[in-house]
């Protein structure tokens, strides 16, 4: 039988969305697998995210160890070698932490590795087949992945639809003592929060968002005149702000600002997941792009296909005028 | 301190649409313009940063084929001191692992104190830099936006982590980091800076050169393989607004209007 086991990871104790996703993912690998929710870190913080996850899933696994309190990839991962047995599927999610331990883990596991996974078509022989996204999200591609003898896969957080906790009245086994030599050459010191910026972007519920499409310094004003017009604020995506033309503070994504406006406006942005994971609440989205193919039309509600240069002033002053 | 930094050729996202083939199955390559991934002239730009202050030297090494050699040559207009081409019939079809594994042969050729890489490449997966650190059983980071070194061997790294906080680490040498963009500024190279490199020697490597065993790389050593490319079923997508721009901008209005974006 497959056996599937999942990271839990969790914040100020308890556990984050991709908790609910990993059973609806495990379950399309091969509906009848063997699920384990994995949950490392110390003390009571550690039990009540245990617990929680006993809710969701029948076997739980929890491994507790002071040096496993701040979640430091190197330890958790030297932990998880000792635990996970070597022919299981782990899924982890693909956040800043997945893509920190998950390539390395599937070495020292000896198993297949995959990133980064939005669906699964299913296990045919010893092959699992997966669905994932290259080139920003341009196009998806299938690949096919020899488990035999175990594989690490991330997943997308929000690829798959999250299932009702709540039922479960799972099984909690402390598999503390066989965690191993935790010791690294690796030591977390601290996390250094980001900076607040002058505008607050999350508070405004109209956005103008530029991307790289804004393509020099000097075209930030056409979006800051027609966000004057309509009474927004001006956000962005990453290469604006790694650029210095804009304060980190005004970026939308992952490693920028999570939002929630009525109505965003993605002027020049490709629609990277990264991006658009900082968009929440299902807001109206009107996308311009001069790439009939960017995969941003593919989540925006409306779309219109041109230069961004030469057409927000027309909007700016058609919205003037009114 | 010497500074090893993997770089790889890629389509640039910017400059392409992407298509697929006749067939359906792969990417229409006919006409693609590559450059150099975008994270890896980050990675490079701060390898010369930190050798300009403490001296020593930044090599450039690319697992490619012959039209790999021009990414090593504009990374070398940048800066960096040395480029190696790793390159052999035998690496074709390697997945994450193979490029990692033929990634460490080099590295073991060498005595680096710091490996970078980018954190991500063009097929999204940050996968190459943790495993080429498993396999040398060197410590890892992954999207470092800041190093500080502290002596000669021991450095400090900031990791972007979610919302742009940052994780703060004290990691021992020698390492490998996979570095984010914004950690620096990269500099620009122009054409006379291309020419002014165009005539350096690349050797190029082959998996003999290495000592590799070519059951270890390409698709014989291959775990993951990619079947096909597709252009996914995403329902409906986009209401696209066409016509003249006044009729695009008389409907928008009407929209936002109703969606209370005016
Ligand atoms: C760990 C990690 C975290 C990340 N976090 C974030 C994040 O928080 N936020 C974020 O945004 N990114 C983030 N990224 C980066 C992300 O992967 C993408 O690289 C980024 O979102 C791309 O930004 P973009 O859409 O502006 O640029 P591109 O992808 O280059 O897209 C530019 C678009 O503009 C269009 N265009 C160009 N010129 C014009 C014109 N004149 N008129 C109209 N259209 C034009 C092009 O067709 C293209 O679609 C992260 C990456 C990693 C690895
Ligand atoms: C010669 C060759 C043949 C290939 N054949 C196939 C094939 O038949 N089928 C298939 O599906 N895929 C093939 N690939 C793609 C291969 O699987 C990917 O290169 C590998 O998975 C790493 O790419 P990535 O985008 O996942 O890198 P990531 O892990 O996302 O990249 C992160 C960083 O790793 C480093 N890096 C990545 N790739 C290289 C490289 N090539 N050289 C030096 N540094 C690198 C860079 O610093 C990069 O910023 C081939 C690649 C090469 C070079």
């Amino acid at each position: 039988m497959t056996q599937i086991y999942a990271y839990i990871p969790f914040k100020n104790g308890s556990a984050e969305d991709v908790a609910l996703e990993y059973p609806a993912a495990a379950k399309k690998i091969d509906a009848a697998a063997m699920l384990t929710a994995v949950v490392t870190g110390s003390g009571a913080e550690l039990d009540s995210v245990a617990t929680e996850m006993s809710k969701i899933y029948e076997q739980v696994i929890k491994v507790d160890n002071q040096a496993l309190a701040y979640p430091n990839a190197e330890v958790v991962r030297k932990a998880l070698v000792n635990i996970i047995p070597k022919d299981a599927i782990l899924l982890v999610a693909h956040t800043t932490f997945g893509m920190d331990i998950a390539p390395g883990l599937s070495v020292k596991m000896d198993a297949a590795y995959a990133a980064d996974i939005v669906d699964f078509e299913g296990i045919e022989g010893t092959r699992l087949k997966m669905v994932r996204q290259e080139l920003g999200g341009a196009v998806s591609t299938h690949v096919t992945a020899d488990i035999s003898a175990g594989a690490v896969i991330t997943i997308r957080p929000g690829a798959f639809a999250p299932v009702d906790g709540g039922a479960a009245n799972g099984t909690i086994t402390d598999k503390s003592a066989d965690a191993g030599d935790l010791a690294s050459t690796r030591k977390f010191l601290e996390v250094v929060e980001a900076e607040v910026g002058d505008v607050d972007i999350t508070k405004s519920d109209v956005l103008v968002s530029i991307g790289r499409g804004i393509e020099e310094q000097e075209n930030i004003e056409l979006a800051q005149e027609l966000a004057t017009a309509m009474n927004a604020v001006v956000s962005c995506s990453r290469p604006i702000v790694d650029a210095k033309w804009l304060e980190k503070s005004r970026q939308v994504g992952t490693s920028g600002q999570t939002v929630k406006p009525k109505v965003y406006m993605a002027m020049g942005i490709s629609g990277s997941f990264q991006h658009l994971g900082g968009l929440k609440g299902n807001p109206f989205i009107v996308a311009v792009n001069k790439n009939p193919k960017a995969p941003i039309f593919q989540v925006a509600d409306v779309g219109i296909v041109t230069d961004i240069l030469e057409f927000m002033p027309e909007l700016t002053e058609a919205i003037s005028s009114l | 301190m010497e500074i090893l930094v993997c770089v790889k050729r890629v389509p640039d996202t910017a400059e392409n649409e992407f298509e697929l083939n006749g067939a359906g199955n792969d990417l229409d390559r006919d006409d693609l313009v590559y450059s150099v991934n975008e994270w890896d002239n980050y990675a490079v730009e701060e390898a010369i940063q930190m050798v300009d202050k403490m001296g020593g030297s930044v090599t450039v090494v690319t697992v490619g084929d012959d039209e790999s050699e021009e990414i090593l040559r504009r990374e070398m207009a940048m800066g960096a001191n040395n480029g190696v081409l790793l390159s052999d019939d035998a690496f074709e079809g390697s997945d994450g692992k193979g490029i990692a594994t033929i990634l460490k042969a080099e590295i073991e050729k060498g005595s680096y104190d710091l490996i970078l890489t980018g954190a991500q490449a063009d097929e999204g997966a940050g996968q190459v830099g943790g495993m080429v650190a498993a396999m040398l059983d060197y410590p890892y980071a992954s999207l470092v936006n800041k190093i500080d070194v502290m002596d000669d061997k021991k450095i400090k790294v900031g990791r972007e982590i979610e919302g742009g906080n940052q994780e703060m680490n004290e990691i021992s040498l020698p390492c490998v980091l996979s570095i984010q963009t914004g950690i620096n500024e990269p500099r620009y190279v122009g054409i006379r800076g291309i020419r002014k490199v165009s005539s350096v020697e690349i050797p190029v490597k082959s998996a003999s050169d290495l000592g590799l065993d070519a059951a270890s790389v390409g698709s014989a050593g291959a775990k993951t393989r990619r079947v096909d490319y597709f252009v996914p079923d995403m329902g409906e997508g986009a209401e696209m607004l066409e016509g003249s721009t006044e009729e695009i901008i008389a409907k928008l209005i009407e929209k936002l209007k109703a969606k209370g974006g005016l």
